[in-house]
């Protein structure tokens, strides 16, 4: 069953969850690459760090033990202590 | 079961009869359409607080009522001389399940006319509720009470006020906020409904202009406010003056604290790392609230010493940073205490300062028995601490002392007191044991710079 919260703000934004701000420019950022263990996966991020790299944008690979669960929290803390953004490839 | 033969000698009678069961539709089998209010419909909107309840209803408006079995008033009703001749004359009667503890509060959102403004948020089912409370970014840091309806309802139910009142806008985007939104956060806060009068008048004294809420919270400075509760509220409420008044412990005092964060943070958009630009902050911006020990003080309340009287209930906020501890175990008359006071309450700030923080004394009650055993009124105590605060201003100005930092050069001549006219007060609080007190010291932009006390009486 939902529950019905009321808002305890001033109700200047959105209701739904706030994403992260974006980021505005790739420059001198580190971008994580998180492989969720799913065959296939691999290829793609391949491909990007490729075509990141050759632009001057950092990339550090990452991988979940398995797709079938969310990312470990070690994960998820080393990703956001070493990079700016992420990018999850995330399917065959 | 003593029921069953009165209804069914009133349905021979043939006179228009319509009945209402709250739990069993089937029951008394005997009896002709009976009618289903297992949702309570009806015995919300007819009001029933016994059952059983009859009513006359005269062209569907309702001309008498009476509760329970009470023979004498039923015969009068229906006229049936004989109607329930074998049972006892009187029965009181049940309490109605519409009036059952929390039923109240269901039925009136279900049926009822409350209009609660506020936008309504679905939780999805996968979501825990504490958890969306924190990602939505609505907690302090410590897990919330989810804001439902039916909690907020209950909280209105602690104040007389109309929840649309818009008490003023708050810092720092200056939103209306009205009595809703503060019970919202005051649920969230843990606050039960019966502190809701004073979480709303911490709110009202935070927005008087002089308090300078919006200053308070962008500064870089310490300073959040603290609440000092006085009168009969505070212990009608259970609030804690004596030992560990300000530590933890005591709901009231650790939730009214933290609802009016609550409402800087959610309805004021006040927020560290926003407008809310502390360098360090202190434990007191999570809550800081305690209530006046007036019962064994010697002296005038704080809220009698700012022209309120003893019957009335009032909230003084005061722009505070953390607490200082003071220990004097050793001095047995005012004066001695007074320069032990005066000591330490120069470090306010920093040493070298005067005339910028306000400050207040939280006096215990063994140091304040120093006072009474000489008879010395509060007034006498702050006289002699502003004597004893006050320096000549060769003393203070900058490079004084191998310390850069000071007063400006031109009050070299001047002699300077601590702090400025009225800028000390004391109030009593604390254990019964223990010959400390504590300093309070506040924001650096005080009184017309800055901010001052501010006091607000409690409306029910």
């Amino acid at each position: 069953m939902t529950e019905v919260f009321l808002d305890p703000t001033a109700e200047l934004s959105p209701t739904v969850k706030p994403l992260l701000p974006r980021l505005s420019s790739l420059e001198g950022k580190t971008l994580g690459l998180l492989d969720i263990n799913k065959p296939r996966g691999n290829v793609l991020l391949d491909r990007l760090e490729v075509l990141f790299n050759s632009r001057g944008v950092k990339t550090k690979r990452y991988k979940k033990p398995t797709m079938t669960r969310v990312a470990p929290v070690a994960v998820k803390q080393q990703i956001a202590l070493e990079c700016h953004a992420v990018i999850e490839a995330l399917a065959d | 079961m003593l029921v069953e033969p009165v209804i069914a000698e009133l349905q021979a009678t043939g006179q228009s009869i319509h009945i209402w069961s709250q739990d069993d539709p089937g029951f008394p089998a005997s009896a002709d359409n009976v009618g289903d209010d297992r949702d309570l419909q009806q015995s919300w909107q007819l009001n029933i607080e016994t059952v059983p309840t009859v009513i006359r209803m005269d062209n569907d408006a309702e001309s008498e009522r009476t509760v329970g079995w009470d023979r004498a008033e039923w015969l009068r009703l229906f006229d049936v001389p004989s109607l329930g001749a074998s049972l006892p004359d009187f029965r009181p009667g049940c309490g109605s399940m519409s009036v059952a503890p929390g039923m109240p509060e269901k039925l009136a959102l279900k049926y009822g006319d409350i209009a609660l403004q506020s936008r309504r948020i679905d939780i999805g089912e996968m979501e825990d509720p504490m958890e969306s409370c924190f990602e939505r970014g609505w907690s302090d840091g410590l897990p919330v009470v989810p804001p439902t309806e039916i909690r907020v309802v209950r909280m209105l139910a602690g104040t007389s006020r109309d929840p649309a009142e818009v008490l003023g806008s708050v810092p720092p985007d200056l939103q209306p906020c009205t009595v809703e939104k503060v019970a919202i956060n005051a649920v969230m806060a843990g606050c039960k409904p019966e502190y809701l009068p004073v979480v709303i008048a911490a709110v009202e004294a935070c927005l008087i202009d002089e308090f300078c809420m919006h200053g308070l919270l962008a500064t870089t400075w310490f300073s959040g406010p603290m609440v000092i509760v006085n009168g009969p509220i505070a212990k009608a409420i259970g609030m804690n003056s004596g030992a560990n008044a300000l530590g933890q412990g005591n709901r009231a005092n650790a939730t009214i604290g933290r609802a009016l964060q609550l409402v800087i943070r959610n309805v004021g958009g006040g927020k560290p790392g926003g407008v809310d630009r502390s360098t360090l902050g202190n434990p007191g911006k999570y809550t800081f609230c305690f209530a006046e020990d007036e019962d064994h003080s010697c002296w005038e309340s704080l809220a009698v010493q700012r022209g309120f009287s003893s019957g009335q209930s009032t909230v003084t906020l005061f722009a505070a940073d953390g607490v200082q501890g003071i220990a004097d175990q050793k001095s047995r008359d005012p004066e001695s205490l007074c320069r032990s006071l005066a000591a330490s309450l120069l470090s306010v700030g920093h040493r070298k300062f005067a005339m910028l923080s306000d400050a207040f004394i939280i006096l215990s009650p063994e140091h304040q028995r120093i006072f009474a055993n000489a008879n010395w009124s509060k007034q006498q105590v702050l006289d002699t601490l502003t004597e004893f605060t006050t320096r000549d201003g060769r003393e203070l100005i900058n490079g004084v002392d191998g310390i850069a930092e000071g007063m400006p050069e031109f009050l070299k001549d001047m002699e300077l007191s601590k702090f400025k006219p009225g800028g000390l007060n004391i109030v009593r609080a604390g254990g019964t044991a223990g010959l400390f007190s504590a300093i309070v010291g506040g924001w650096l932009a005080s009184g017309e710079f800055g901010s001052s006390p501010v006091s607000k009486e409690i409306a029910l």
